[in-house]
């Protein structure tokens, strides 16, 4: 800066963390909140799938060998994923639509810098996806067909909810993508396919040869296979962790292309 | 709220720099010249209207001011410095047009929002009260009537306590009392010594609250000064008359005949002077049919700004 510092008014600095503050963070989460259509994807669907799928009587007295849970904790480990995974990607339809409200660009008249805003997204995005998880563990604690250690309902609770982190980056890179207002049931159902594909709702050993090994590369089964490994006591595959790493530079690569384009000065 | 604000008195940058100033700038979206070729400087503490019908390029200037477009050619300095400087420390701000707000927000929450953004905190309540919503503070953005929403677009760019307030047609939309009801805040702001412009094509509203107006027609500035000096340019009237074979060379020779245009036999002069023209008219020339109309001054306005303004075949 090469103007006046001694004037006083000069003096004014930008803001540091990029205009990043706490109470914008608090305010977009209880906006998140007040949203009925998010809350009832990401808490309330995830929620009844696991009481519709995961309580059947064979499931919470099945102890498949090497598992060190039943088959109704690996439903309930399933379905905390897909809540999550859905409140991640809601972080990015969410700045969808503040693109076609103008409010974006309100934003620009402001020292907010654009990755301030994207951090805060993600992370508003992440507490919503804690919830969710919390909410999906809590309903099945109190059905009580799930059975594992309590360490396990921990970790996977924890790995469920920090590896939906590569959904944030897939929320932001169809925000940025997608310039709609309903840019959310348009995720909610590419969500739901990723989730068969990716083994969440059905396993995949019921499909045809063909479309297994199609799945394998679709983004949800690495990180599914993933969550999964402490209850089933399988070793990690190198392929799994390659299928989350590559889709999370896929969906990085996708985000950073469209975030330039919208905020490039024309 | 300001540190130091308050004891400067008129604020003037330390090294002179003026409020705005762009030096040359136009404005290209493929082949439409939105601006052409823009020079002008607004000193502190100067209210400035721009004025000019839509897609006259005044929110094409706006937004290269703002830093939200870069000019195709040209430079723009915003108190010194880049745009986008002047923004991130809070010394410029704006109410634009449309859209902007979170309908899920309420209007305190939205104010408390933009006020965190700012490095120093910014007095929300003050800002509220300023502009006149303080009542409506917990009332949701989208239940607020389009005037109480300019109104918050209003506290939300008074937040940063700035040096520079623009308005991109800040009235657009409103009813007659909800004009009134902002204008008198921003009125009652620009006692502070903010410098202000603001963008409208409604001449009353130039007329009333600012010092000075830019006139812009077609991303060109046709005319810059006081109200009265621009009202002058526009006002006087019209006299048509028939007179075969005038050519717009011999008319514009009339003493008093500021625009003159020929339309077959019919000749249409105008000027501040009718009378003079008149006179001339009827004892020099084989003028006829003499008929002089004055001009109201939105119709004055129009033919300054439109495509067939003044100036025309002189």
């Amino acid at each position: 800066m090469t103007t006046a510092t001694a004037s006083g008014q000069g003096a004014r600095s930008g803001p540091p963390l990029g205009g990043f503050s706490p109470t914008v963070l608090g305010l977009e989460i209880r906006r998140l909140l007040r949203n009925r259509r998010t809350v009832i994807f990401t808490m309330v669907t995830p929620s009844i799938f696991f009481l519709l799928f995961g309580l059947n009587a064979s499931y919470a007295t099945t102890t498949p060998a090497h598992w060190h849970g039943n088959i109704s904790a690996f439903i309930l480990i399933s379905m905390a994923l897909y809540g999550s995974v859905l409140a991640n990607t809601s972080g990015g339809a969410m700045i969808s639509i503040e693109r076609s409200q103008g409010w974006s660009r309100q934003l620009r008249l402001t020292p907010l810098s654009p990755v301030a805003y994207i951090v805060t997204k993600m992370m508003t995005s992440m507490v919503l996806g804690l919830v969710s998880v919390v909410v999906v563990n809590i309903v099945g604690l109190l059905s009580q067909k799930p059975s594992m250690p309590w360490y396990l309902w921990v970790a996977t609770a924890a790995s469920v909810w920090v590896g939906s982190l590569l959904f944030a980056a897939f929320g932001l890179f169809m925000g940025y993508l997608l310039p709609t207002e309903n840019v959310m049931q348009i995720m909610g159902f590419v969500i739901m396919l990723l989730a068969f594909g990716g083994g969440l709702f059905v396993p995949l050993s019921v499909y045809p040869h063909a479309l297994q090994t199609l799945a394998r590369f679709t983004p949800l089964y690495g990180l599914n296979q993933l969550v999964h490994a402490p209850l089933t006591g399988q070793g990690v595959e190198g392929w799994w962790v390659l299928n989350v790493v590559v889709w999370l530079m896929i969906f990085i690569a996708g985000a950073v292309w469209r975030f330039r384009r919208d905020t490039a000065r024309v | 709220m300001k540190a130091t604000g308050a004891a400067l008195g008129p604020r003037t940058d330390s090294h002179g720099a003026p409020a705005v100033e762009l030096r040359g700038i136009s404005k290209n979206f493929g082949h439409v010249r939105a601006v052409r070729d823009v020079d002008l400087t607004i000193g502190h503490g100067e209210i400035v209207a721009f004025l000019g019908p839509n897609g006259a390029g005044k929110t094409s200037t706006i937004d290269m001011i703002l830093g939200l477009s870069t000019p195709t050619a040209g430079e723009v300095r915003v108190l010194g410095m880049t745009a986008r400087r002047a923004i991130q420390h809070g010394r410029v701000s704006a109410v634009l047009q449309t859209g902007g707000l979170l309908k899920d927000l309420t209007v305190v929450e939205t104010a408390r929002y933009v006020a965190s953004l700012y490095h120093r905190g910014a007095d929300v309540n003050a800002a509220l009260h300023r502009a006149g919503i303080a009542g409506i503070a917990d009332r949701m953005v989208g239940k607020c009537s389009g005037g109480e929403q300019q109104r918050l677009r209003f506290a939300m760019a008074l937040l940063s306590d700035p040096d520079l307030l623009i308005l991109d047609e800040p009235t657009t939309g409103m009813d007659v009392e909800g004009r009134r009801d902002f204008w008198s805040a921003i009125r009652a702001d620009a006692d502070r010594g903010r410098t202000i412009l603001f963008a409208t094509h409604y001449l009353e509203e130039a007329d009333a609250y600012a010092d000075r107006v830019v006139l812009i027609r077609k991303g060109e500035i046709v005319a810059d000064g006081t109200s009265a000096q621009v009202k002058s340019l526009a006002s006087g009237r019209t006299l048509r008359a028939t007179l075969p074979g005038a050519t717009p060379e011999s008319l514009g020779a009339i003493p008093g005949a500021d625009s003159v245009e020929v339309r077959g036999d019919t000749v249409l002069i105008h000027s501040g002077d009718a009378d003079k023209v008149a006179r001339h008219l009827l004892t020099e020339t084989a003028a006829h049919d003499l008929e002089i109309t004055s001009r109201g001054l939105e119709e004055a306005f129009l033919t300054l700004t439109s495509d067939t303004g003044t100036g025309e075949g002189q």
